[in-house]
């Protein structure tokens, strides 16, 4: 599965939004509604998926799938 | 007399301050629920194994002595990070260290002030703060901070200490506030004057003056705290948060 893919899925599991309403341009807080706990718990759940670290300062710019997508990409 | 809270079974706390006093009651209050009772020592080790034996022998599901001083935040957050790597998330919290040096307003220097806040309320901030990520990883979360009666009532030559102690309301308020939507607790309790080492060596006709201002007549016991803490720590009060709850005797009406 693409990376994007499975980031997808996992968001669309823990938010309980259709994965086909989920883009790569889909925005955490803008279009999800999720609050900055909730990013931090998302980014969590990434780190256990992925088994790589996302520092705190960083969770910040992870704004869209996207950047998600591309951040696990080079720290894969 | 002894509470029991059969959730508090297998339950990982962390109790900060846990050689004496106060932290050493709620420590063997846990022992005795058969928790897991974690507490952090500074240097010695000797002593940290002779009161994790203590707490084994009073039932304890397990005991674990965690290395740091709670000032070292490097320390603390390494060897915390290993606890919980090692043992799974800690899910109950009772920051209890704390420090009291007396002195009239006057004669307080500001290194006296960065001390006794350090210790005494940044500690815990950062300290549970630090925590708040595995918190997120837990179950039954509930984080217990000792203030104290003075934070509220204020007291003469303890300006530090009562700004120190009303600074841990403020933050026990807020973070209840801000983790209410993961089921996370927290709660502030605020003990008066109890019987420990500290209360012990004032002359006696201090303590008749003191005992003269508290309404039920005594000074309180240790236990009477670690039955609350350990009430605030369990399920038995998970309806209750940002709370503080005071000790005292009714020296405080």
């Amino acid at each position: 599965m693409e990376i994007q893919d499975k980031v997808i899925k996992i968001v669309s599991e823990a938010t309980k939004v259709d994965a086909s309403n989920i883009k790569s341009e889909t925005n955490f807080i803008d279009d999800l509604n999720l609050d900055s706990l909730d990013m931090v718990e998302m980014m969590m759940k990434m780190e256990e998926e992925f088994g790589v670290e996302i520092p705190e300062d960083k969770t910040e710019d992870l704004k869209t799938i996207n950047d998600v997508a591309n951040f696990l990409k080079t720290a894969q | 007399m002894n509470v029991q809270f059969n959730d508090l079974e297998n339950k990982t706390v962390l109790v900060t301050g846990a050689s004496r006093g106060i932290g050493k009651s709620i420590a063997i209050a846990l022992a005795k629920n058969k928790a897991h009772v974690v507490f952090n020592y500074r240097a010695d080790e000797s002593s940290a194994n002779e009161l994790k034996e203590e707490l084994q022998k009073l039932g304890a599901s397990k005991v674990s002595a965690v290395k740091f001083d709670i000032t070292n935040f490097d320390e603390m957050k390494t060897n915390l990070d290993a606890f919980v790597k090692e043992h799974g998330p800690i899910s109950g919290l009772v920051n209890n260290a704390g420090l009291s040096k007396d002195q009239l307003a006057l004669r307080v220097k500001p290194e006296d002030i960065d001390y006794t806040l350090n210790v005494n309320l940044k500690a815990t901030m950062v300290l549970t703060n630090h925590l708040t990520r595995q918190f997120l990883k837990a179950e039954n979360v509930s984080i217990v901070n000792m203030s104290s009666v003075v934070g509220l009532m204020g007291n003469t030559a303890q300006t530090v200490y009562a700004a120190s102690k009303a600074g841990l309301i403020g933050y026990t308020k807020s973070y209840a506030k801000e983790l209410s939507a993961r089921n996370m607790r927290c709660n502030a309790v605020c003990p008066g004057f109890i019987e420990t080492e500290m209360t012990k060596i004032l002359p006696e006709k201090t303590q008749a003056q003191y005992k003269s201002s508290i309404p039920l007549g005594e000074f309180g016991q240790t236990s009477d705290v670690a039955n609350l803490t350990l009430f605030l720590l369990s399920s038995a009060s998970s309806y209750i948060t940002g709370e503080v709850i005071k000790v005292d005797g009714g020296l405080y009406i």
